[in-house]
């Protein structure tokens, strides 16, 4: 413990140093390129399918770009010292999903569908609703230590929130999964948003745990275990997954609580135990929830052997074409993709904008573009875990990390998913896909995020004239 | 806690890295099977997007896409005379898939072709829309309607080649269907496959190529090939040592003739009077064995004649005695296509040589450049240039004097030879009518050699002769393409 100190003292004097840049000029032309590029994607989309640059273009341009440029003023106020790179990098994958939802819209394949609704219209309101959001945060919550009073609140509100769906009359069943509330005519996924009051509560409460943790245990065969009332947590939140996974079928959901909690306790209580443990605990569950619940055997079914649930699809129903036709999709993109417009992934149909957008991205960018997505995925990721390490305060840095942790399961078990390369859960993509609750909720995370770096990377302020300076003068070695 | 979250940075790099590798997995190590896996709908999509490119007869276009209504299916294709060009083209049906050139030629017809793909990208660059290019066929348009409106409403086929090169100029089979009719996707294209596919009639054979006929007399051309080749004769004209009825080996059956004073006639005779007395005993002093090798040379028993849409296979099996005489009169377990029958006039006419048979003539891109050319080769030397020459002059009597005179065209030189194929349990079934011949100018070279066989049902079976119903048909067919020369 004692060394952790020292180290973080000598960060605290490196970051604190006078004369950081604020970097918001960096920011600003990176923001540039983050709307110059969905304008010409959207261009490109226009002009690939109708021969003629899109209607709504200015509309479009200036929407982006309006709201690009009230954020980073926004920013430059409030958050000057924030990390340059997450507003911009957000605002390009926005900007990119709008356009690639606006792409779906066209489809005359998905026109046909009952279930059809103009998606990119609302899309961009929501993308609005989740900008004002991120202003929101970033004039009012001049401190994140602030939320640290909330502790137990937000534990309280994640809980009603993640339990919404299972109200009757309420929550909706969506295909299976049960992870939806309709109010007024909106469908809102409450999940998105426990992702960031859970991370709060989790912060909040491990900060004051940690030590208790981290100390109080017993050395068995190289492992630290922990005492066994200090079980209690990871085992509530387990069993809280747990029921998730089976209320609401919903394993995306379940395992990104599960997954960004033992990273928040690996963490504050620099215990690798805890990952053995939480790994085991994951493992009991899901195979232990997988034994009975169909919903999930089917799910792994499809991921086994997309082709088969393939051929089952066309004559039995329950059974989704939709794996394979994404994989279809990626194959036929290849190296370089057919263009923005030219390809035929609207073939997946239903939630071919939402769960599976990755795949028109695969399909029309080709590998190129689908791993350009995937690492400005991984700079948000990276540059929010660089967030928890330049934060000078233990609820800020477990904040920092819970929050870019879960936003990094999140994009990697739907883009897997998606992929094939694990079972196929109901998840968004982070600011891509359709969804308004996802846009929304994401925005706020990455106001946080900015908040936190902005106090972790803003110079120390002078040092007010103080009577006793003199006599308390520390000499170092 | 920094130490950790260096870690979890490094964690969550790894995830992403597991995302880029698995991504690379699909899009580039597994793309191009996921890309063409046939129950992939973009296959599909591709062939019918786009307008699909055309099936070309004398530089015309005999087929065309119209657009549709559909959703995924922009285009659907169309024929010019479908009936009359099925056996060429084959069908492309957005609902049953492709079949003979519309198969073998997708690629091209499509514009997928890997031939095609630097003039792709280049398209796709310059924002070109991809087109499909275009298959130039060897077939003479003339000749084609004159063998489908000579077959008329009886059933049987025609094939024409040109000697010389081997290009297939007619290939007509009756009754056809018109392939338009289920190029769609919608029910109805479908249940009008279903019928035409349950036909008794048996539309949808390509009789030219895909069905195999006893040969009837048209055979003893070959047997009169291996005799010469063989030295079982020397001279045409000289007298051989025939019985009429003939004993068949072996057997106490005795074989007699239709026509004609067949007693120890000569070959020349035999030919024109079409003797079976003559050529069964040749057949059976040439031997099973050097009448197999015989056929052989003119393309027997080969079971991957691809011009490109594969042939069925012709055979002269290995028989008994017996069997082996009747086969050299075409009356035995020996079976030919009417390509087959036309491949041997054509190795007559074209002085023993065989060449090998085909009917596209060039691939083309969108703008016209030529991707693949054919050049035409040689199959065998069938038989030498002398037996060639005897086999003609034989083949010429039998159309100026003997039971080919429906054949004969003012000016020209035609060299034939009839045949009334007997089959069915105790020969019961109405028989065959064959005609196979060649037409010389009086340069000496031979543009066109047909055969025609006609099966058919509803004539009177003694008027069922090779003369009578097939030789009108090859007449016109080769006066078709000698007029379409000058």
């Amino acid at each position: 413990m004692s060394s952790t100190t020292n180290t973080s003292t000598q960060h605290t004097s490196t970051i604190g140093a006078i004369g950081t840049p604020s970097r918001r000029n960096t920011e600003l032309a990176l923001l540039a390129f983050a709307v110059v590029i969905p304008v010409f994607a959207y261009v490109n989309v226009g002009l690939a399918l109708n021969d003629q640059v899109p209607a709504g273009l200015a509309a479009y341009g200036i929407g982006l770009g309006v709201m690009a440029t009230i954020g980073h003023l926004v920013v430059r106020k409030f958050a000057p010292y924030a990390d340059p790179l997450m507003l911009p990098l957000a605002t390009l994958l926005n900007g990119l999903g709008l356009v690639a939802i606006w792409r779906l819209d066209q489809s005359e394949r998905l026109q046909l569908s009952k279930t059809y609704v103009e998606a990119s219209p609302r899309q961009l309101l929501y993308s609005a609703m989740g900008v004002a959001l991120f202003i929101v945060v970033l004039i009012f919550l001049k401190d994140h230590r602030v939320l640290q009073r909330y502790t137990y609140i937000s534990m309280a509100a994640s809980l009603v929130l993640l339990m919404l769906p299972l109200v009757p009359g309420l929550g909706l069943d969506v295909f299976g999964a049960k992870i939806w509330i309709s109010i007024a005519g909106f469908t809102i996924q409450p999940g998105e948003f426990a992702k960031i009051v859970i991370a709060v509560f989790f912060a909040g409460y491990l900060m004051v745990k940690r030590d208790a943790l981290a100390l109080a245990s017993r050395r068995f065969m190289g492992l630290y275990l922990p005492r066994g009332r200090d079980l209690g947590p990871i085992l509530v939140v387990w069993a809280m997954s747990i029921l998730i996974l089976v209320f609401e079928t919903d394993l995306g959901t379940s395992l990104l609580f599960f997954g960004m909690f033992v990273i928040m306790l690996y963490v504050a209580t620099e215990r690798t135990s805890w990952i053995v443990f939480g790994l085991l605990m994951s493992a009991v569950g899901a195979v232990g929830v997988a034994s009975f619940e169909i919903h999930v055997q089917q799910r792994v079914q499809a991921w086994l052997d997309p082709m088969g649930e393939w051929e089952l699809s066309k004559t039995v129903l329950g059974h989704s074409a939709q794996s394979m036709e994404a994989l279809w999709a990626f194959g036929s993109g290849g190296t370089l993709g057919t263009g923005l417009g030219q390809g035929n992934s609207d073939l997946i149909g239903f939630a071919a904008n939402s769960d599976f957008i990755l795949a028109t991205f695969g399909e029309e960018l080709g590998l190129a573009g689908v791993m350009a997505i995937l690492l400005l995925y991984g700079l948000i990721v990276e540059r929010g875990i660089r967030t928890a390490l330049a934060a000078r305060d233990p609820f800020g840095k477990l904040l920092a990390v819970g929050l870019s942790g879960a936003f990094g399961l999140q994009v990697f078990v739907v883009a897997g998913g998606v992929m094939g390369l694990i079972p196929l859960t109901g998840m968004t993509l982070p600011f891509v896909a359709y969804g308004g609750s996802s846009v929304i909720a994401n925005w706020a995370l990455i106001g946080i995020l900015l908040r936190i770096s902005d106090t972790a990377r803003r110079p120390a302020p002078s040092p007010a004239p103080n009577p006793d300076a003199e006599m308390t003068q520390v000499v170092r070695p | 806690m920094n130490k950790p979250l260096r870690r979890i940075a490094i964690f969550c790099g790894l995830l992403v890295l597991a995302l880029l590798i698995r991504d690379n997995w699909i899009q580039y190590v597994q793309a191009d099977s996921l890309k063409t896996d046939s129950k992939n709908r973009r296959v599909a999509i591709e062939r019918y997007g786009t307008p699909r490119g055309d099936i070309i007869v004398d530089g015309k276009a005999i087929t065309g896409s119209a657009a549709t209504k559909g959703t995924d299916y922009k285009y659907k294709r169309t024929w010019k005379n479908g009936e009359m060009w099925a056996p060429v083209t084959g069908y492309s049906s957005q609902i049953i898939g492709a079949s003979q050139l519309e198969s073998l030629e997708d690629g091209i017809l499509t514009g997928n072709d890997d031939r095609l793909f630097f003039r792709n990208t280049l398209d796709m660059v310059t924002g070109k829309k991809k087109e499909g290019g275009s298959v130039v066929t060897t077939l003479n348009a003339a000749a084609q309607k004159a063998a489908f409106e000579g077959l008329g409403d009886k059933k049987g086929a025609v094939a024409a080649i040109d000697p010389q090169t081997g290009a297939i100029l007619a290939l007509a089979s009756t009754p056809s269907y018109d392939p338009s009719t289920f190029a769609g996707i919608s029910s109805k294209d479908s249940k009008t496959f279903q019928k035409l596919d349950k036909d008794s009639d048996k539309p949808m054979l390509n009789r030219a190529l895909r069905e195999t006929y006893p040969p009837g007399s048209t055979f003893k051309v070959v047997t009169a090939a291996a005799a010469l080749e063989n030295d079982a004769v020397t001279d045409i004209d000289a007298k051989t040592d025939s019985p009429d009825p003939y004993q068949l080996p072996d057997t106490k059956t005795n074989l007699t003739n239709e026509h004609g004073v067949c007693k120890n006639a000569t070959i020349r005779y035999a030919l024109e009077q079409s003797c079976n007395t003559v050529f069964a005993k040749l057949s059976n002093t040439v031997g099973n064995e050097k009448m197999r090798e015989q056929s052989e040379k003119f393309g027997f028993n080969e079971s991957e004649l691809d011009i490109p849409v594969r042939a069925a296979e012709s055979v002269y099996p290995e028989d008994n005695r017996p069997q082996n005489a009747m086969a050299g009169i075409g009356q035995a377990s020996n079976r030919a296509t009417p390509l087959q029958m036309a491949m041997v006039a054509s190795a007559v006419a074209n002085d023993g040589e065989l060449m090998k048979p085909y009917m596209v003539d060039q691939l083309r891109a969108s703008n016209l450049d030529v991707i693949e050319s054919h050049d035409s080769e040689p199959l065998s030397q069938a038989v030498s240039p002398e037996t060639a020459q005897k086999l003609q002059e034989m083949m010429e009597t039998v159309v100026k004097t003997g039971t080919g005179t429906n054949a004969q065209i003012d000016g020209v030189t035609v060299g034939g030879k009839t045949g009334t194929a007997q089959h069915g349990v105790d020969n019961k079934e109405k028989p065959y009518a064959w005609f196979i011949s060649y037409a010389k100018l009086s340069d000496g070279s031979s543009p066109v050699a047909v055969a025609v066989v006609v099966e058919d049902g509803s004539a009177n079976r003694g008027d069922i002769s090779g003369g009578g119903l097939a030789a009108p048909i090859a007449k016109s067919v080769m006066q078709a393409v000698i007029n379409s020369k000058k």
